[in-house]
C-alpha cells in the first residue's frame, strides 16, 4: 500500500474513517498547537480592543499627557495599530509550520483512508 | 470642469477599460470569471482586498470626520483595521479550503443542499446591494461637488464603468482596478501628507498647536467623547466594526483569489499594512485640514466634512493637486462598487442560477452567459435605484452594513466553521434572526424615526444610531438557540469530522482537486 501513488479517485471512491482520523494522536497534537495558539490571541486581542472605549467612556485618566501635547488616549490608539501589525505578522510566520503539520496528517492518514 | 480634471479623468477611464479588455479576453471559464483562477500573488490580493475595503466614506468621511470630531473620528479607522485579525484568525483560511466561488459553497461544504445555499446566497447578496446603493448615491453627490457634474450624470458613468468591470472582466478587471486605486490612493495620501508636513516644516507639534487653536474643540480636540452620546453607542459601533469585515461577502471572495494557504495569508497581511498605514495617513490629513483652513472654512463649504481631504489639496497644492485628489476619490468609488457587483452576481448566478435553479448541472458557456447577464442586471437596476434616492439620505446604510454583516453572516460563519453541534435550524435561525433584528432595529431606530427630519416623524422607539450591541447578541443567539433546540446532531458527527478536516488541514480541498 505504501508504495502506490495516492490518485484523487481512489480518495473519493473509499469512505475514509474520519472519526479515527479525530482520534489520531497526530491530529490530536495538530489542533491541540491551533489551539493553544489562537484561542488566547484572539482573546487578547480583544480585550485590548474593547478595552479602549470602555476606558475612554467611563474613566478620564487616559487624557493625561504622555508626551508634551500627546494624551495617553492616543498611544493606546496607536498601539492598537502596531498590535494589528504584531499579531498578523506573528500569526504568519507561526502558521507556516501548521500547514506543515496539516499536509503531514493529509498525507499519512486521510490519502489512506484514515487507517494508519 | 476645467482641463485638468478632464485629462485625469479621461487617463482613469481609459486605464481601467484596457484593463478591462485584457481581462475579457482571458475570462473564458467561470474558474476566472469568479475567482481569477485564483492566480493572484497574496501580496496583490492584499492591494486588491484594501482595494476593496477603503471606500470613499473612509477616504473622504473618515478625513472629514477627524477634522470635527478630533480624536473620536480615528475610532473608526481602528475598528476596520483591528477587524482583519478576526478574518485572519478565525475565517480566512477555512472559508479559502471550504469554497470554490462563493459563501453558499462554504456553507454547503458542511450543510450540502439548496435551502441552505439559497439562504447564504440571500444574505450575501442582500448585504452587498445594501452597501453597493448607498455608495452610489454618494458618489453622485461626491462628483457633483467636485466636479461640478449633474448628479445623475455621475451616478450613470460610475454605474456604467462597474457594470463593464465586472460583465466583461470578470474577476480579473475587478482584482486590477482595486489593485490600481489602492496604488493611486495609497501614492496620492502618501503625498498630501507629505505636502502637509513640509509646510509646517515636519514640525507635529506646530500642527498640533494650530489645530487646537482652528477648532472650535480647543484642546479637548484631542481628547474622547464629542461624537457619540453615551458609551453605549460608541462600544456598539466598535463592535459592529471588529465583527463586521468578517461577514462581508465582497471582502470574503477575494480569499479565492489566491491559490493556496500561504497566500491567504500573505494576502492579509499584506492588506493590513496597507490599510493601517492609509488610516494613519487620514489622521495627519484630518489634522492638517483643521491646522490650515480652520474649522469655520470646512464648516462653511460643506457641512458632512466630505470634502476635507479635497480643500485641504487645493489649499496646499492648487487645483492641480485638487484635479489629482478628485481622480483619487472617483477610482476610489469606482473599485469598491465593482467588488460589490462581483460578490451579488457570484451569489446570484453561481449559487441560485447554477446551483440551485439548474442543480449544477448547466454546461460552462451557460454560466458565463448567465453570470454575464446578471452583472449587467445588477449594474443597471443599482444605477437606476441609485438615479431615484436622490433626494434621500441613505449613507447610514453604509454602516449598517457592517452591523447586518455582523449579526447574520459572521455568527453562521463561525458556527459552522468551530461548532459541532451547530446544524441547518441554526443556520436559517442565526441568518434570518441577525437580518431582521439588524433591520428592524433601523427602522425603530434614529435614522428612520426622528422628530424633525425623519421618515418616520416621531421618538425613535430604540434610541441607537448603532443597534449593533443588539442586533449582534441576537444574531449569535439565534444561530445558537436554533441548533441546540432542534439538536439531533449525534449520529452525523463522522460527517462533521470530514468535514471539520477539510476546514483545518485543507484535505480535499482545491489543491487536491485539480
Amino acid at each position: 500500500m505504501n508504495t502506490q501513488p495516492v490518485s484523487v479517485e481512489r480518495k473519493q471512491e473509499e469512505p475514509i474513517n474520519f472519526v479515527k482520523v479525530e482520534e489520531s494522536r497526530k491530529f490530536k497534537n495538530f489542533m491541540h498547537a491551533k489551539k493553544k495558539f489562537i484561542v488566547p490571541l484572539t482573546i487578547f486581542f480583544l480585550v485590548f480592543y474593547f478595552t479602549l472605549p470602555i476606558l475612554t467612556s467611563y474613566t478620564t485618566f487616559l487624557n493625561a499627557p504622555f508626551f508634551g501635547d500627546i494624551s495617553w488616549v492616543w498611544v493606546f490608539a496607536i498601539s492598537q495599530f502596531i498590535m494589528t501589525w504584531v499579531l498578523s505578522t506573528i500569526y504568519v510566520k507561526k502558521a507556516n509550520r501548521f500547514d506543515e503539520m496539516a499536509e503531514e496528517i493529509v498525507k499519512e492518514q486521510l490519502d489512506k483512508g484514515g487507517n494508519h | 470642469m476645467n482641463l485638468t480634471y478632464f485629462l485625469f479623468f479621461i487617463c482613469i477611464v481609459v486605464c481601467t477599460l484596457i484593463i478591462t479588455y485584457w481581462a475579457a479576453k482571458r475570462s473564458v471559464t467561470t474558474n476566472i470569471f469568479y475567482t481569477a483562477a485564483g492566480s493572484l500573488t497574496g501580496f496583490q490580493n492584499g492591494m486588491a482586498i484594501a482595494g476593496d475595503f477603503i471606500s470613499a466614506a473612509s477616504f473622504l468621511g473618515i478625513v472629514g470626520t477627524i477634522a470635527f470630531s478630533g480624536y473620536d473620528g480615528f475610532l473608526y479607522s481602528i475598528g476596520f483595521l483591528v477587524s482583519y485579525l478576526v478574518v485572519l484568525f478565525l475565517i480566512a483560511e477555512p472559508v479559502h479550503r471550504l469554497g470554490k466561488y462563493s459563501l453558499g459553497d462554504v456553507i454547503c461544504s458542511r450543510f450540502p443542499g439548496s435551502s441552505m445555499r439559497l439562504i447564504m446566497a440571500f444574505g450575501a447578496f442582500t448585504i452587498s446591494i445594501l452597501y453597493m446603493i448607498p455608495q452610489l448615491v454618494a458618489s453622485g453627490f461626491l462628483l457633483r461637488l467636485l466636479l461640478d457634474i449633474d448628479y445623475s450624470v455621475s451616478v450613470l458613468v460610475i454605474g456604467s464603468l462597474m457594470t463593464i468591470y465586472v460583465m466583461f472582466g470578470g474577476m480579473i478587471a475587478t482584482s486590477w482596478v482595486q489593485i490600481v486605486k489602492t496604488i493611486v490612493l495609497m501614492s496620492g495620501t502618501f503625498l498630501l501628507s507629505l505636502i502637509v508636513l513640509s509646510n509646517y516644516n515636519w514640525n507635529v507639534p506646530a500642527i498640533i498647536s494650530d489645530v487646537k487653536e482652528r477648532s472650535p474643540l480647543g484642546e479637548y480636540f484631542f481628547h474622547p467623547g464629542h461624537l457619540f452620546d453615551s458609551p453605549i453607542e460608541l462600544i456598539s459601533l466598535q463592535l459592529a466594526l471588529i465583527l463586521g469585515t468578517a461577514g462581508l461577502p465582497h471582502i470574503l471572495i477575494r480569499l479565492f483569489t489566491v491559490k493556496n494557504t500561504f497566500e491567504v495569508r500573505r494576502s492579509l497581511l499584506s492588506a493590513t499594512w496597507i490599510i493601517g498605514t492609509f488610516y494613519l495617513m487620514t489622521l495627519i490629513l484630518g489634522l492638517g485640514t483643521i491646522a490650515f483652513l480652520g474649522y469655520e472654512a470646512l464648516a462653511a463649504t460643506d457641512s458632512t466634512g466630505n470634502l476635507a481631504a479635497p480643500l485641504l489639496a487645493q489649499a496646499v497644492g492648487g487645483d492641480f493637486l485638487l484635479a489629482f485628489i478628485s481622480a483619487v476619490a472617483f477610482t476610489t468609488i469606482v473599485a469598491v462598487v465593482a467588488g460589490l457587483v462581483i460578490s451579488a452576481t457570484t451569489a446570484f448566478s453561481h449559487d441560485i442560477y447554477h446551483m440551485i435553479w439548474k442543480k449544477g448541472k448547466s454546461t460552462e458557456k451557460e454560466q458565463l452567459y448567465a453570470a454575464r447577464w446578471t452583472a449587467l442586471a445588477i449594474g443597471l437596476l443599482s444605477t437606476v435605484f441609485a438615479l431615484r434616492l436622490e433626494t434621500m439620505n441613505v449613507t447610514f446604510l453604509v454602516s449598517m452594513t457592517f452591523i447586518v454583516a455582523a449579526s447574520s453572516i459572521f455568527p453562521v460563519l463561525l458556527f459552522t466553521i468551530y461548532w459541532k453541534r451547530f446544524n441547518r435550524t441554526g443556520v436559517v435561525a442565526g441568518m434570518f434572526c441577525g437580518l431582521i433584528a439588524s433591520l428592524l432595529l433601523l427602522v425603530l431606530g434614529p435614522h428612520i424615526m426622528d422628530t424633525e427630519n425623519g421618515l418616520i416623524a416621531r421618538d425613535a422607539i430604540i434610541p441607537l444610531y448603532n443597534p449593533g450591541i443588539i442586533a449582534i447578541p441576537i444574531g449569535f443567539l439565534g444561530a445558537f438557540l436554533g441548533a441546540f433546540l432542534s439538536g439531533g446532531q449525534a449520529k452525523k458527527e463522522a460527517s462533521y469530522y470530514a468535514f471539520f478536516k477539510k476546514a483545518q488541514t485543507g484535505s480535499r480541498s482545491r489543491s487536491d482537486a485539480s
